[in-house]
């Protein structure tokens, strides 16, 4: 179905039709607190097309069974569907090889993968790991616990007041003994889309691989980890309109063979007995024991919806969405934007003078507006900025100007009634 | 539908903006921190206990205008009361918050944090001095968190 959409001359033949997209969207038709929902708490996850949620149960409805290990009909058109799932998957990172995608819970359990594996066999004593000071606690606390068992080091590279990466800073941090580079893509808590591409070249130049938090990115922009060079890519189904439970790990085949198993038990070996077992081949060798295969299966759906609709026409569309609201939300007295990087993508942070983040997070529900408060799982970025908290607008593919209209009008009223 | 107004009394969002007791008790005996990890609220209360009254109590941090406010009505009405009709006090007030206290009258000012009820959410932050209090009272060492 989708294959036919895709074609070149179709794409450039059809504009972006927000209105159209948003009716793939069943969630988005209700009301909250008797107002229309607003959907802008996309960074902590997005909403499922039709597509997603049919999957499911199309799965569940009618080939339910294990994979890779019935002879049955059942078990074969799982295998085959879940398998499928990795080749779209490929397709949209733009991996070279499907046996480079490695399903695991998402992001967090990709960096975890990947702390508890390569870096437990190449990081020793002394030897450091190099992430920045944007980091979602889930590319911190990984390294942190690989450090204490190693005794290593967790080397930060600095951000300006911007939130950009200070690219002299983190150059002068690689060395000899820097094991591993871990950065994000795009920071949820600042919006900044980081240069991977001068990141991956400064940090090879030493023979450092990089791994690449792509948890934000990956719904906003193309992905290809070819062209980044990167060694590992993480990403979560869930920020990408698929599923929550089911993530990727992409990393290149020289570096994945090497890497001793994850976790031991069915599926990830090729024999056992009790004296020896051999490990399977890329990629059962990471996905021990029966996967989510409903949740890989609907992240299959998921990314063919996102190619279906065109990246690039998605990252133009956030990317208007953001300039648009950048400028309102920025007019309003007594806000303030955190994070104004050149370089950025889907996501306003903000903070108002006198008001707690909180209490502008229960306004807006009452407007029917869903945004995140808090400090969205990168409390080093609050410390850095000297603030408890940020209140955080983010965007998704189906969101319209009309909804950035009753954002604004929503962060009027919370300055009325906080007085 | 609850109305915002419910939450944000006049007196909540007063409190909130010139917080009463608010300073670090040199006096201090107790002392208890409680934060909320999920929004980042942050509040140390100090007590300063005689002979089973508190003869003084004070607190500090940071925090949204409800845990804020409800911090400084905490340490008003809890001056020169007995520690354990304080703790009757939070049990009444936790009751208050969360729609179970039939009669609220006896929380005297209080009584205005009983729209917090219709807010599940903002629970903890109407609590979270309230458990520091508790936490301090017990002589317990540990940051108390609401999660
Ligand atoms: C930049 C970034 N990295 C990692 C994560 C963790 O993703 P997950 O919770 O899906 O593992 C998130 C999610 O909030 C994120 O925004």
């Amino acid at each position: 179905m989708s294959t036919v959409l895709k074609t070149p001359e179709v794409q450039a033949a059809t504009t972006y039709d927000v209105q159209k997209v948003r009716e793939d969207f069943p969630i988005l038709r209700q009301m909250v607190h008797g107002k229309p929902l607003v959907y802008l708490d996309n960074a902590a996850t997005t909403q499922k097309p039709q597509a997603v949620i049919n999957a499911l149960v199309d799965y569940y409805q009618h080939d339910n069974s294990n994979v890779h290990r019935g002879v049955h009909l059942l078990s074969e058109r799982a295998t085959e569907a879940y398998e499928k799932a990795r080749v779209s998957v490929q397709k949209f990172l733009n991996a070279a090889d499907h046996r480079e995608i490695i399903f695991v819970r998402g992001t967090t359990e990709a960096i975890n993968l990947v702390a508890q594996t390569y870096g437990r066999k190449n990081v020793g004593e002394g030897d450091e790991i190099v992430i920045t000071a944007m980091e979602h606690h889930s590319n911190i606390v990984p390294w942190q616990m690989l450090c204490e068992e190693k005794r290593s080091v967790l080397r930060v590279a600095p951000i300006n007041d911007s939130g950009e990466l200070l690219m002299d800073d983190f150059a002068k941090l690689l060395g000899p003994k820097t094991k591993i580079v871990a950065v994000p893509h795009l920071s949820n808590a600042l919006g900044t889309i980081n240069p991977i591409r001068e990141i991956v070249r400064l940090a090879h130049a030493q023979n450092i691989p990089v791994l690449v938090d792509g948890a934000q990115a990956a719904p906003r922009m193309a992905v290809d980890v070819q062209e980044l060079d990167c060694d590992f890519y993480a990403i979560s189904g869930h920020k990408l309109y698929g599923p929550t439970g089911i993530g990727v790990l992409y990393g290149k085949t020289k570096l994945l063979e090497a890497m001793p198993p994850y976790q031991g038990g069915g599926d990830m070996i090729a024999s056992v007995t009790f004296e020896k077992t051999l490990y399977n081949r890329l990629p059962y060798k990471f996905e021990a024991g029966t996967p989510d295969i409903a949740g890989v299966i609907a992240l299959g759906a998921a990314v063919e919806y996102l190619e279906y609709l065109g990246l690039a026409k998605i990252e133009q569309h956030e990317h208007d969405l953001l300039a648009y609201a950048t400028e309102k939300v920025s007019a309003i007295p007594g806000v303030k934007l955190i994070g104004t990087a050149k370089n950025k993508a889907g996501v306003l942070s903000f903070v108002m003078d006198g008001v707690h983040p909180h209490d502008i997070g229960t306004i807006l529900d009452h407007e029917g507006i869903a945004i995140r408060t808090g400090h969205h799982c990168a409390q080093p970025v609050m410390q850095r900025f000297g603030i408890p908290a940020t209140a955080r607008a983010s965007f998704g593919l189906y969101n319209t100007k009309e909804e950035i209209d009753v954002l604004i009008a929503g962060i009027k009223k919370v300055s009325e009634v906080m007085g | 539908m609850a109305d915002l107004r419910d939450l944000y009394q006049e007196v909540i969002l007063e409190h909130s903006k010139a917080p009463r007791n608010y300073r670090v008790l040199q006096s201090a005996n107790h002392k208890a921190e409680g934060f909320n990890p999920l929004c980042g609220d942050h509040y140390t209360v100090y007590v300063d206990v005689e002979n089973g009254k508190i003869r003084d109590i004070g607190f500090q941090g940071a925090g949204c205008a409800i845990s804020k406010a409800s911090a400084s009505m905490m340490t008003q009405s809890l001056k020169g009361k007995s520690t354990a009709e304080a703790e009757d006090m939070f049990t009444r007030f936790h009751a208050l918050v969360t729609g179970k206290n039939r009669n609220p009258e006896d929380l005297g000012k209080l009584t205005v944090f009983a729209g917090v009820s219709e807010f599940p959410v903002r629970v903890k932050c109407a609590s979270l001095a309230w458990h520091a209090l508790h936490a301090a009272l017990q002589g317990k060492q540990e940051a108390v968190s609401t999660e």
